[in-house]
């Protein structure tokens, strides 16, 4: 009887996953690995294409700035993102819930409406340069638009939802009754905050800024759209060649750098994070 | 005045008409009571009863709409919770998850920049109290409760607060050892003469550990007094309902006797006497409550005196419990009482469906008016 229960339990879980299985096996894994042979096969096996990767500055440059983009805005949506995920976690439901919906609101348009959005009022004679002119700000418009500062505003607009929800799902998992401890114990706001609640949520920051970094390593729409020439990330640089030079291995062989480097940067975040959760006493 | 300096004794805690209304819901009405120093004080009520939200608003995490806590004389409302240097335990520990024991009992101090030597010293002592020494480098989730709640005690204790606050700090323990740390906070108490403010919704719990006791209900306190006045001279119908068991008549007061004691008779023609917890008048309508255990059956009444009540019923039902059996014993047109028999050799026990004859002690039978229907 037991035995038997047990073999229909373990069908049916597998029932379950199997649509997702067949999904990832057809749409993922084997293209990916279609990917992982392109890039070595190119009239005959060979690793030229990788060769040229590292011979080559420029490629390594691009590597190197998205990289650092990446980086930027990981660290710009942190800066905005978890004192506004504090606010939804700790303020009265009401409140948290409008602040909610203004923050996912932004997942109903479409990024490339968004992003043009952006260039609307980052523009020349944008809003936003018409507004710091009056305001006596400035003389002649900013360049905001197509460099660097452009890049981080749009990519750091797009994914700080994400960073949001990811710190905001752990620190609601706070309780905040050991908030009131650490001030009956004598804390001020600020110590209960450093002592308790910081290193509380730290597996939500170390979740957020993951899932952010990770995401901005693959972007390619908005740095494409409100970047300038300099600012080529590797996602831009993999279309050129699927797009103009049609070096379609050459494109793989950058794809699996690009997946590389963020299987090499997930595994050592994995650690770190691990041991997070072994001071913050959960499993 | 008397305690001087150094010495750490339990603050007095005054409460003033403390009332706290959420909209046009009052959960605490004019609650107003003077804790003696170093004494165990007990809030003791049903939940919704308000006695959560007034240690809330002792430690600071509520504000009072009216009224005012003094601590040794000092007002309390303009502070915040972390400056009233109050100890508090919360019924679910809130034992810091990401701190080992010696951390989590060292914060307090930590706070207070007291000196590292300092802090090791006070932190061995407080975890020697709750005995828990060699623990100090655990997590708390290495811990069961017991000892999750042993830590928020130590870490309660640490910084020697006059005034210790408990919200039902072993609601979350199962019997035996409730049982057991009961004994253990009511002996560190003692020990450490800190004021206790508890506030439990067992009444068995009050009773075992507090000094005074303050039964609650609907916000308002219903009864002050220490556990054997509250529990043999009960204010009110409510109190002598929440606190143990009673067993109650609806009767009509007749004639008052010289001695204050008033004779009543009930709905099915019973006559008794007993003591009334209010002032009455001839032929206000009472209910009488009588403890299970003060109703003893006639052949061993002899304690008990002239003058004594007496009735006859019939053995309805019996149920064992271990120590006692408890019988249902009607009384016709005046309904049920309980009855509590030891088992025990010589104490002859009643056969169902036979008739007893069963006596008690007016002074045993409390007597609360009821508003006339």
């Amino acid at each position: 009887m037991r035995p038997t229960e047990e073999r229909r339990e373990t069908l049916r879980h597998f029932l379950m996953l199997l649509p997702a299985v067949l999904v990832l096996a057809v749409l993922f894994a084997y293209p990916l690995l279609g990917i992982v042979n392109r890039s070595v096969y190119k009239a005959g096996y060979t690793l030229d294409m990788y060769r040229q990767i590292f011979r080559v500055p420029v490629y390594l440059q691009v590597i190197l700035a998205t990289f650092k983009v990446s980086a930027l805005v990981t660290m710009v949506c942190l800066a905005l993102g978890y004192p506004l995920a504090y606010m939804l976690a700790t303020r009265r439901p009401r409140t948290a819930q409008l602040l909610m919906i203004i923050v996912v609101l932004p997942f109903f348009t479409s990024i490339i409406v968004r992003t043009y959005a952006w260039m609307v009022l980052l523009g020349r004679n944008g809003i936003v340069n018409q507004y710091l002119m009056a305001l006596g700000f400035t003389d002649k418009p900013l360049l905001l638009l197509y460099n660097q500062g452009g890049v981080l505003i749009g990519m750091s607009y797009v994914l700080l939802p994400y960073m949001v929800l990811t710190v905001y799902s752990v620190m609601r998992s706070i309780d905040p009754r050991l908030v009131r401890a650490a001030h009956s114990l004598g804390a001020s706001r600020l110590q209960a905050f450093r002592r308790v609640f910081l290193p509380l949520s730290l597996p939500g920051i170390a979740g957020g800024t993951l899932l952010v970094f990770i995401l901005s390593l693959g972007f390619f729409i908005t740095p494409a759209l409100m970047g300038g020439p300099g600012d080529m990330m590797i996602a831009m640089l993999i279309e050129r060649e699927v797009e103009i030079t049609l070096n379609w291995s050459f494109a793989s062989a950058l794809a699996v750098i690009l997946l590389a480097l963020t299987l090499v940067g997930f595994t050592g975040y994995n650690r770190i994070v691990r041991l997070e959760r072994v001071f913050e006493g959960r499993h | 005045m008397a305690s001087s300096e150094g010495i750490a004794g339990g603050a007095e805690v005054r409460l003033h008409e403390l009332t706290k209304t959420f909209g046009s819901v009052a959960a605490v009405r004019d609650v107003s009571v003077t804790i003696t120093p170093g004494s165990f004080f007990t809030l003791l009520g049903p939940s919704g009863s308000g006695k959560t939200t007034t240690l809330m608003m002792v430690a600071g995490f509520a504000h009072p709409t009216r009224g005012e806590v003094f601590v040794d004389g000092k007002p309390m409302a303009a502070l915040p919770p972390q400056k009233r240097d109050l100890g508090m335990v919360f019924q679910s520990y809130a034992v810091f998850p990401h701190l080992t024991v010696f951390d989590n009992v060292a914060f307090p101090l930590q706070i207070r920049k007291t000196s590292r030597l300092e802090r090791l010293h006070r932190v061995g002592e407080a975890l020697e109290l709750v005995r828990l020494t060699g623990y100090e480098r655990r997590l708390p989730r290495q811990l069961s409760g017991g000892e999750q709640q042993r830590v928020a005690l130590a870490r309660a204790l640490v910084f020697r607060p006059r005034v210790l606050l408990m919200d039902e700090p072993l609601g979350a323990l199962d019997k035996k050892l409730r049982a057991h740390m009961q004994l253990e906070l009511k002996h560190i108490q003692q020990h450490l003469h800190v004021t206790v403010i508890y506030v439990t919704h067992d009444q068995e719990e009050a009773l075992t550990m507090s000094d005074r006791v303050a039964v609650m209900q609907g916000g308002r306190i219903e009864q002050v007094g220490s556990p054997a006045e509250l529990y043999d001279r009960p204010a009110s119908r409510f109190v002598a309902d929440f606190l143990g068991e009673s067993n109650f008549l609806e009767a009509t007061a007749v004639s008052t006797e010289d001695d204050g004691r008033w004779r009543c008779r009930a709905a099915g023609g019973l006559e008794f006497a007993g003591v009334p917890a209010a002032p009455l008048q001839a032929g206000q309508p009472v209910t009488a409550a009588v403890r299970p255990e003060k109703l003893v059956q006639a052949e061993d009444a002899g304690a008990l005196g002239p003058g004594a009540n007496v009735c006859k019923g019939l053995v309805e039902e019996a149920i064992y419990v271990g120590d006692v059996t408890r019988y249902r014993v009607g009384l016709g047109a005046d309904g049920a009482v309980m009855i509590k028999v030891p088992n025990r050799v010589g104490v002859r026990p009643p056969v169902t469906g036979a008739t007893v004859a069963l006596a008690w002690s007016p002074e045993d039978t409390r007597l609360f008016p009821r508003a006339s229907a």
